[in-house]
């Protein structure tokens, strides 16, 4: 008979190993469905895990899409350690699409050119502060009038979807662009520089290491970041110490609605160089399990904020390769948040294997 | 033939050996005494008894029968109660319904109602049935309990730490009752850690000590001092109580009133008190009495207190954040260790930065090296056992944790310090330790305030004493002066000039009148 038994001290070990043992039990039950779909499992799951690393171009890709899943998650651990659950990064990163390309736009427009040295900064200040603002609506509701900030943050994405939906149905349709609806592109000037030759990596995965030393700094060796976790962890030492809680929130909220901006001027001026309709593709929802996969620690959420990336890229690849279905990128992710939840469990108990006689005893 | 009988009980959990061999013998009509520290196994001991936890190894025997306990029906069933610490009752249902809920459903309502008024008859339980039990006082639901349990016709019957919520007068009654119960041959197990009360009610004692039995004695015939030896295996060292002449006036409350958070809270009504430097004021006070709220409104955590209601050497603080008090002077040790004291999962090193922030830079920097050398530092110097300062809160005893708390604000050389429940939970050598830093910072100058649920600890240490009761407070009176039975008398609210609430009290001594009017002035 198995049974679960309380351990003294949470193992640290468990902790770090509760995501391999997640991901090791995602590709079992991924291989599984891919013989239930017919597929042979060791292809596919070469597809996701082994394939997407094969080759220079297929993992600077990797690193392209984990640079926003990195940047948003950092703010959502900062978020999530101080107990506020901003669910909505995905609407703070449109907003950052929205704000940060909107300059770039407004400069392609009216035909300044500016040095990519101002142009490219501006372009990302506009992104953060338009991420902070959608944040701080957040913010407002759960300080003034104690809304959730769950069901809020949330709600917003969809407010966001559709402003980004009107900007580029209305007003910032490119008049030459035979009625779709999106932008012109931007001018060369704003884009991100590129990192890596004949690659589309930009210099946003570096600012994305920065930010997690950065983060590291704010979350472990600044007295700000020590009070916003008393704040998540025991919110009655905080008032005991007389730690605000409505400035605690106001940080957690900035600072990853902030960054998930950051995210989305980058990934403005990065990779889409225009806004349409479907610059969002739930990385801020993403991000989340990065986040958690991570174990809230910035050094964890780059290699989490990787292997998710890798996920996407595989989905992909799955797609035109073995014709997998779409949905099969998020069943996986979704598999692995649930799993690594459950092997959580394993952090504070472990298991034992009674016998029959001693539970009869 | 024995009631109850536990031989060679053990019991083994991850990290400690909770049990080791234990035996108990309890006969039929006694009131037998467990004793023991926090921590000795007391409830280890008592929840194997109850069928809530299973021995590892040993036998126990119910009216010289082996039985196997396997969960509390059928402890119940054998014609074991427990009336446990923290209460388990509804707050929004009558004391009927309470009792009806806990009992099988054989019989109806109103004949349970009519079973409560007799044992309360019987027994000298005052407990009005129909009342709901949120406007019952901690007593009352105390007794509600009691005769839920009764009406099971228990014999045997397990008491954890009965008197900690009661009132001086409420524990005679209550003694009144227990040896009524006794008399009529229903065995008691009484746990406690008082000592003055085991002598005046028990005629047997067991006492643990790490989970062993270190003596069975009768505690009619041995003194406090060899009780605690078998308890602590040494007698607490005696406190050094030199007389200090109060200095200057460091807070002044006055007309401190802050309305009730939820409906179960406490409003605060009309405070009014001094603490001078160089004394220590003791609160006495039934728990649930606005203690908690005056404690959150004096350390900043309530911020609702009336303007210039709070002063420090003279400046008005009512609206200061806890922080900010504390930069004034101000430092305060809560009730609840884990959780408010300090963070559960946050090493001893992290929590120091919690209320002593030298180790942080102006420019909020966090100095790793300084804030470890500070939390080493209380570690060694008030004789904290930990796993090094890298240890989390949660991984020390109460009473090691308790020296942590306590000793980082003493360490912050406060001119005011207050603190609730100092030695609540606590062993008695901690609690020496942390009474004996209390009197000496005193002796340094610093004004004390200290709130306690235990009267004997507010007589051994405090100068002065006040007593709230129903969010009020009564005047003060010095402790030399002071009884028992009068502070008992006032914390049921009766004290001179108590206006309403204190209709019909007995008249204050002319001598006693005067000291409150000058202490209040």
């Amino acid at each position: 008979m198995l049974r679960l038994e309380a351990r003294p001290q949470p193992s640290k070990l468990m902790s770090l190993l509760s995501p391999v043992l997640a991901l090791v039990l995602t590709a079992i039950l991924a291989a599984l469905l891919f013989v239930a779909l017919g597929k042979d499992p060791a292809k596919g799951l070469g597809i996701f895990f082994v394939e997407p690393l094969s080759n220079l171009r297929q993992f600077s890709e990797v690193l392209l899409k984990a640079t926003p899943l990195i940047t948003i998650a950092l703010g959502l651990a900062v978020c999530y350690r101080s107990n506020v659950w901003n669910i909505g990064a995905e609407g703070q990163f449109l907003l950052g699409v929205l704000s940060g390309g909107g300059v770039a736009l407004w400069l392609t427009t009216s035909g300044i050119v500016l040095p990519k040295i101002v142009a490219v900064p501006l372009v990302l200040a506009a992104g953060v502060l338009g991420g902070m603002a959608w944040a701080s609506i957040t913010a407002v509701l759960r300080d003034k009038f104690n809304a959730s900030e769950i069901l809020v943050s949330l709600m917003l994405v969809y407010v966001a979807q559709q402003l980004v939906n009107y900007m580029v149905f209305g007003p910032w349709k490119d008049p030459a662009g035979f009625n779709f609806p999106q932008t012109k592109n931007f001018d060369a000037s704003t884009w991100l520089p590129n990192l890596l030759g004949g690659t589309r990596l930009h210099i946003g995965f570096l600012i994305a290491l920065v930010l997690v030393g950065l983060t590291w700094v704010f979350m472990f060796r600044l007295f700000r970041g020590y009070q916003l976790q008393v704040g998540g962890l025991a919110p009655a030492a905080a008032r005991y110490a007389g730690f605000s809680a409505s400035t605690s929130l106001w940080t957690a909220l900035l600072i990853s609605g902030g960054l998930a901006g950051l995210a989305g001027g980058m990934e403005a001026i990065g990779s889409f160089k225009q806004i349409t309709p479907h610059v969002s593709t739930g990385l801020g929802f993403t991000a989340i399990i990065v986040c958690f996969v991570g174990r809230l620690h910035p050094v964890g959420i780059i290699f989490a904020g990787l292997l998710l990336s890798m996920m996407i890229i595989g989905g992909e690849l799955g797609q035109s390769r073995l014709g997998l279905p779409n949905a099969l990128t998020g069943v996986f992710q979704g598999l692995l948040l649930v799993l690594l939840l459950a092997c959580d469990t394993l952090i504070h108990y472990r298991v034992r294997v009674r016998s029959a006689l001693a539970g009869a005893h | 033939m024995l009631r109850l009988e536990l031989i060679g009980i053990s019991k083994q959990y991850p990290s400690v050996r909770a049990n080791d061999n234990v035996n108990l013998r309890v006969l039929p009509g006694e009131i037998h005494a467990v004793l023991g520290e926090n921590g000795a196994g007391k409830s280890t001991m008592m929840k194997m008894i109850y069928g809530a936890v299973r021995p590892d190894e040993g036998e126990i025997r119910w009216n010289g029968e082996k039985v196997e306990i396997k969960n509390p029906q059928q402890a119940r069933a054998l014609g074991i109660s427990m009336v446990f610490q923290h209460f388990s009752l509804f707050d929004t249902l009558t004391a009927a319904e309470n009792v009806w809920l806990g009992l099988d459903k054989s019989m109806k309502l109103p004949e349970i109602t009519q079973r409560i008024t007799q044992v309360s008859k019987d027994y000298g339980l005052d407990v009005e049935p129909l009342r709901p039990v949120h406007s019952l006082s901690v007593g009352e639901r105390q007794r509600v309990e009691i005769v839920r349990s009764l009406l099971t016709s228990p014999k045997l019957l397990i008491l954890d730490e009965p008197t900690s919520v009661l009132t001086p007068q409420a524990v005679q009654k209550l003694f009144v009752t227990l040896r009524k119960l006794a008399a009529d041959g229903c065995s008691i197990l009484y746990i406690s850690h008082k000592l003055d009360e085991i002598r005046a009610l028990c005629h047997n004692c067991t006492v643990l000590r790490g989970g062993k039995v270190t003596g069975m004695v009768d505690p009619r015939t041995v003194d406090n001092a060899g009780l605690s030896r078998l308890m602590i295996g040494a007698e607490p060292p005696q406190l050094q109580h030199k007389q200090v002449k109060a200095g200057a006036v460091v807070m002044s409350v006055q007309g401190l009133s802050v309305p009730k958070l939820d409906q179960f809270g406490t409003t605060l009504s009309d405070i009014g008190f001094e603490v001078r430097a160089g004394e220590i004021v003791g609160v006495a006070g039934v728990s649930g009495n606005g203690q908690q709220e005056l404690m959150a409104a004096l350390s900043g955590e309530d911020p609702r207190g009336p303007q210039g209601s709070i002063k420090l050497f003279g400046k008005d603080i009512a609206s200061h954040s806890p922080r900010r008090r504390r930069k004034e002077g101000l430092h305060f040790v809560p009730e609840e260790r884990l959780g408010r004291g300090a963070v559960p999962v946050m090493s001893l090193a992290q929590n120091t930065l919690l209320t002593r922030t030298e180790a942080v830079s102006g420019s909020g920097w966090i100095r790793s090296t300084a804030v470890d050398l500070l939390a080493a530092n209380l570690i060694s110097r008030f004789n904290v056992k930990a796993g090094g300062t890298g240890a989390a809160a949660k991984s020390l005893s109460g009473g090691n944790l308790q020296k942590f708390i306590v000793g980082r604000e003493i360490d912050a050389n406060p001119k005011l310090l207050i603190v609730s429940q100092p030695t609540w939970g606590v062993d008695v050598g901690a609690a020496a330790l942390i009474r004996g830093e209390l009197l000496k910072l005193r002796d340094a100058g610093c004004a004390l305030l200290i709130v306690s649920e235990e009267l004997d600890e507010l007589f051994e240490i405090a100068d002065r004493l006040i007593v709230i009761a129903q969010g009020r407070m009564s005047p003060s009176i010095p402790t030399a002066e002071a009884t028992i039975e009068r502070i008992g008398e006032w914390m049921s609210g009766l004290w001179p000039q108590a206006g309403s609430l204190g209709a019909g009290s007995a008249a204050p001594a002319p001598a006693t009148a005067q000291g409150v009017r000058h202490a209040q002035a």
